[in-house]
């Protein structure tokens, strides 16, 4: 199916679970904050939550600013 | 008496011993965030959240790995932000990155010539933080009755602008600081515009409780030097403040005593 990942289209396997595309990405262990269609997804429920079809997702991080 | 130690700067009920705080932003890379950071003597230091570069540089090190959360008070900012849900939005994932972390540095810009705050969206935005339970440190214009109306809604600190945000002209209207800071019942922060260490002194002893920079420390040529400076020219305004300055006179008035003098 496909999913949208900040902004770029992406496509994984149905019932896909946030937690799985985290490790897809290589972004398993980092310290990241994630929403899907614009809500939070709390970090404990990364396991659970499974991708839906057009799920728009922004991966965030923090960086240098001022 | 130079005894500092019990003047503190209390937000959102923490104590911190240094009035300066700083952001992480335009450094060569993470060794020279890490030493001006250091030598600014700074507590809390100022983030920006942004999109994860997905599948470049996995072993890349993470900012929050130089300036770890349990030695700095990480305040997470909503720069770039110009409306204000895009600001809350920022805001929200913040806390999420940071373990429900509450404080955060609101800002929403007006215009990208003069980066500006919108006012009118920044009010907007602080309401809604303020009711989800945020501790708000808003960025402000140096409008005296905005800056109470700030307070009033529960914001933790006002930071009114010195001058725009980079431009290093220092505080253009000193009145309206000391109109601000006279009226205040939560911490005074200047936060943009200072250019040098005098600007930072100038904040201080006009009773700013601190003063928070980026560019003049970041852009100087030697960037350590300037956070040691920066560092040194608040604790210099801070004290000055403190100890009273003498009024300003038009005619001079002789240091040596007349008394005793045999011409």
């Amino acid at each position: 199916m496909d999913i949208i990942v900040n902004g770029e289209p992406a496509s994984v396997p149905d019932g896909t679970t946030v937690a799985e595309l985290i490790e897809r990405l290589a972004l398993g262990g980092k310290r990241i904050a994630l929403e899907i269609n614009e809500d939070i997804v709390p970090r404990s429920q990364y396991g659970e939550r499974r991708l839906m079809p057009g799920d728009r997702l922004e991966i965030v991080h923090a960086i240098g600013g001022g | 008496m130079t005894d500092n130690r019990d003047d503190l700067l209390t937000i959102a009920g923490k104590t911190y011993r240094s009035r300066l705080l700083v952001g992480t932003g335009k450094y060569k890379d993470f060794e020279e965030t890490r030493l001006a950071t250091e030598a600014s003597g700074a507590e809390i230091v100022t983030v920006a959240i942004r999109r994860s570069n997905i599948g470049q540089n996995p072993g890349e090190p993470n900012l929050l790995d130089v300036l770890p959360p349990d030695r700095y008070t990480i305040l997470p900012n909503t720069a770039g932000c110009y409306t204000a849900k895009d600001a809350v939005r920022t805001c929200r994932l913040a806390r999420e990155l940071l373990d429900g972390h509450k404080l955060v540095k609101l800002e929403v810009l007006g215009d990208e010539k003069t980066l500006y705050p919108d006012l009118p969206a920044t009010l907007e935005a602080a309401e809604t933080l303020v009711k989800e339970g945020f501790d708000v440190m808003v960025y402000t214009s140096d409008d005296p009755i905005l800056a109470k109306r700030f307070e009033e809604m529960g914001c933790v600190a006002v930071m009114p602008l010195a001058a725009p945000i980079g431009s290093g002209l220092g505080i253009q209207n000193k009145y309206n600081i000391l109109t601000i800071v006279e009226n205040a019942r939560v911490p005074i922060l200047v936060d943009a515009g200072v250019g040098t260490a005098s600007d930072a002194a100038i904040a201080m002893e006009l009773g700013c409780d601190g003063v928070l920079m980026n560019t003049a420390i970041a852009g100087a040529k030697n960037p350590v030097l300037m956070a040691s400076a920066m560092k040194k020219a608040v604790e210099a305004g801070r004290e000055a403040f403190r100890a009273g300055r003498i009024p300003r006179k038009r005619y001079a008035s002789a240091s040596s005593p007349l008394d005793g003098t045999f011409f």
